[in-house]
């Protein structure tokens, strides 16, 4: 246990020391999503913010499936300062503004964008009209109109690129760490001398673990930090934290996947090289860097052998779909799979010295 | 006394060269236990054969009667070794670094620490071993393979790069902790290291034990002539000759050079003649032992 403690503290210590490897760890996939995040803030999916002033029982007695339905098309933000909801449907900040005075539901819009007035407009009519077959006692009415957005399943794109940068992230600490870790200290030696001394080599191996595990924390707080500033506005789903268990079992995967690449590769360029190709085409046919929701039917079944897709895919899901982290349960076992199969073949190619 | 280590037929080659070539020995318990010969000579080979990382062709190892291959977690914690390159784990500090050590053994950071002052770096503790001289490496490496106590070291080359004061520091450590009763095996090039330290050494070549015993038996078995040395011009070489029966003369211009096997009649026939001006006297050493046994040319 001791041993497993300092070996953890060594790694840790000779991780966070190298500047290299934070680079390549943390600021440089970082550095993508700075990127792409400013350069498609506005593209993808928005919703039409709405302000409703005071109370709008059309609304709010909605019954929760169709709440969910307008939720996804409309943001409603409660005010009740009017004159200053008419004022900023007028600058063109809100798409309508919503007051109910007894049975009349008004909605204010400014023709500046005749658009998304349009959307809010023939929104609300199906609303009311619903309201008004429920109160003559017609309860399923023969004809109903539900809204969606036709981008249902894209999402924002700051909504799947963090994810997904995130998962390309850890997945490629992960990689790196357990490989070029397992090259240089056989190549300095300190396997041999860990051989040497009492230490089980579980507890290397779970004191790699570990650190990765950390490694993969601190990525995550980092990038949704930085996601979350207004400047790139990420909305995180209310049990956004269900992923850590998904990520876990990628941060594993990719391990075992590491563990390989070092076991087989002799020298520190070579194990990158290695962990290189496997992890820089994996991003592109995973869905990490762009949607594979356009992509033809072939990639898509060849990204369902990449850990990485399951990854990316489990984390959008939870993260920023609202998904309960039950759906994710498939793809951690998917992952945890992968870890077995692969850190059974790394440790058949384990050496502890070159020689 | 019991046996330390014993060695029976060891054998290891690589592709066509036979580094270790049959070689048997024993050290005892508490015996301090030095192996010597040129670059090559296959030192390096078999203390790692004996000390369990590489597996032997053929023939047996045993330390305190049990194998050390394959990996033999009730012999670990009882040795403890030094390679002849070190091993540190990246971008830690010295005290870092003994401390990892020291804990895979269950040694408290506290007792760790102490090691460091031992081998005299605690000035250095606070840097990282990439900035520490090739010296205070080594060192920092000894400190690591002794911070836990054990009952059996293994050293290669330990004082390989030291300093003259590091290395008689380092030699007072040793013969501490051999004087506790723990057993010491030493490869190194310094035989005066070796004829200082070792209860007994090896000298091989090419694999195989040439000689093996104590220094001072290997010395006078090997019936070498004492060499008498003076300054040169204080007597001729001719006139040297006649000192004595037997008597070998060389001048190289700074000495001249005396070798007998019966040094006190020279000695006296040089002080009759008031020649003894910048005398020096030198026995053979375990140094003429070994370059008689393994000759003077290169080793690859
Ligand atoms: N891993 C290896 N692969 C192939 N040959 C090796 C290997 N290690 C050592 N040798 C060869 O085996 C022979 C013995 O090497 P060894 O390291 O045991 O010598 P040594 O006595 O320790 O020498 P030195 O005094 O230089 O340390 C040498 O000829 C060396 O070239
Ligand atoms: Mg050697």
């Amino acid at each position: 246990m001791t041993g497993f403690v300092s070996l953890s503290a060594a790694m840790a210590r000779g991780f966070f020391r190298d500047r290299t490897a934070m680079f390549f760890t943390i600021l440089f996939p970082l550095m993508f999503l700075v990127l792409f995040g400013g350069l498609f803030k506005d593209s993808g999916a928005s919703k039409t913010d709405v302000l409703q002033i005071g109370s709008v029982p059309v609304l709010e007695q909605l019954p929760a499936e169709a709440a969910a339905g307008i939720g996804q098309v409309l943001a409603v933000e409660r005010t009740d300062d009017r004159a200053d909801a008419l004022e900023q449907v007028r600058k063109g900040d809100k798409a309508a503004a919503l007051e109910q005075v007894g049975g009349e539901l008004i909605v204010h819009y400014s023709a500046a964008d005749q658009v998304k007035s349009a959307t809010v407009q023939g929104i609300l009519e199906s609303l009311v009209q619903e309201a008004n077959l429920a109160a003559a006692g017609v309860t399923t009415p023969a004809l109903k109109l539900s809204a969606k957005p036709v981008e249902d399943e894209s999402l924002k794109a700051i909504q799947y690129m963090t994810p997904g940068l995130l998962g390309w992230a850890i997945a490629t600490g992960a990689t790196f760490g357990a490989a070029l870790t397992l090259v240089t200290w056989r190549q300095k030696k300190i396997l041999r001398r860990l051989r040497l001394s009492p230490v089980p080599v579980t507890s290397i191996i779970s004191a790699r673990v570990s650190v990765s595990i950390v490694i993969a924390l601190v990525q995550s707080a980092i990038f949704i930090g930085v996601a979350l500033l207004p400047y790139f506005g990420l909305q995180l789903a209310d049990q956004w934290w269900g992923f850590i268990p998904i990520m876990i079992a990628g941060t594993l995967a990719f391990l075992s996947i590491g563990l390989l690449a070092g076991a087989v590769a002799k020298t520190a360029e070579a194990a990158s090289a290695i962990a290189n190709l496997i992890t820089l085409p994996m991003a592109f046919l995973s869905g990490a860097f762009f949607p594979l929701e356009g992509a033809p039917e072939w990639l898509r079944t060849v990204s369902e052998f990449l850990p990485l897709k399951h990854l990316v895919s489990s984390m959008q899901d939870v993260m920023v779909r609202g998904e309960a982290f039950s759906v994710t349960l498939p793809d951690i076992g998917i992952l945890l799979g992968f870890t077995v199969v692969l850190s059974a073949a790394a440790a058949a190619l384990f050496r502890w010295d070159d020689a | 006394m019991s046996s330390a280590i014993k060695v029976e037929e060891l054998r290891k080659s690589y592709g066509e060269l036979r580094a270790v070539d049959g070689i048997s020995f024993e050290v005892q318990a508490g015996e301090f236990f030095g192996i010597l010969g040129p670059n090559g000579a296959g030192k390096t080979t078999t203390l790692e054969m004996v000390e369990g990382l590489r597996q032997p062709d053929s023939g047996t190892v045993s330390l305190f009667g049990e194998s050390p291959w394959p990996r033999n977690p009730r012999l670990l914690p009882r040795i403890g070794v030094q390679l002849q390159a070190s091993a540190f784990f990246e971008r830690l500090t010295a005290r870092e670094q003994i401390r990892t050590f020291a804990s895979l053994y269950g040694v408290p950071a506290r007792k760790a620490d102490e090691w460091l002052g031992v081998v005299g770096l605690e000035d250095m503790a606070d840097k990282r071993n990439e900035d520490l001289s090739g010296g205070q490496q080594q060192r920092l490496s000894i400190a690591c393979a002794l911070a836990h106590g054990p009952d059996l070291v293994f050293l290669d080359e330990p004082t390989s790069g030291l300093d003259p004061q590091a290395r008689r520091n380092l030699w007072d450590v040793l013969r501490d902790i051999n004087s506790q009763g723990r057993t010491v095996v030493l490869t190194t090039h310094y035989l005066d290291e070796a004829e200082s330290l070792c209860d007994r050494v090896a000298i091989m070549d090419h694999g195989r034990i040439l000689e093996s015993g104590p220094p001072a038996s290997l010395v006078r078995d090997l019936d070498a002539p004492t060499r008498i040395s003076i300054e040169s011009g204080v007597l001729t070489a001719d006139a040297a000759r006649t000192l004595a029966d037997g008597v070998e003369v060389s001048d190289d211009g700074v000495s001249l050079t005396l070798a007998t096997r019966t040094p006190a009649p020279v000695l006296s026939a040089l002080a009759e003649r008031d020649a003894l001006r910048g005398l020096s006297v030198r026995g053979a050493t375990l140094e003429d032992v070994f370059l008689h046994l393994t000759g003077r040319e290169y080793r690859a």
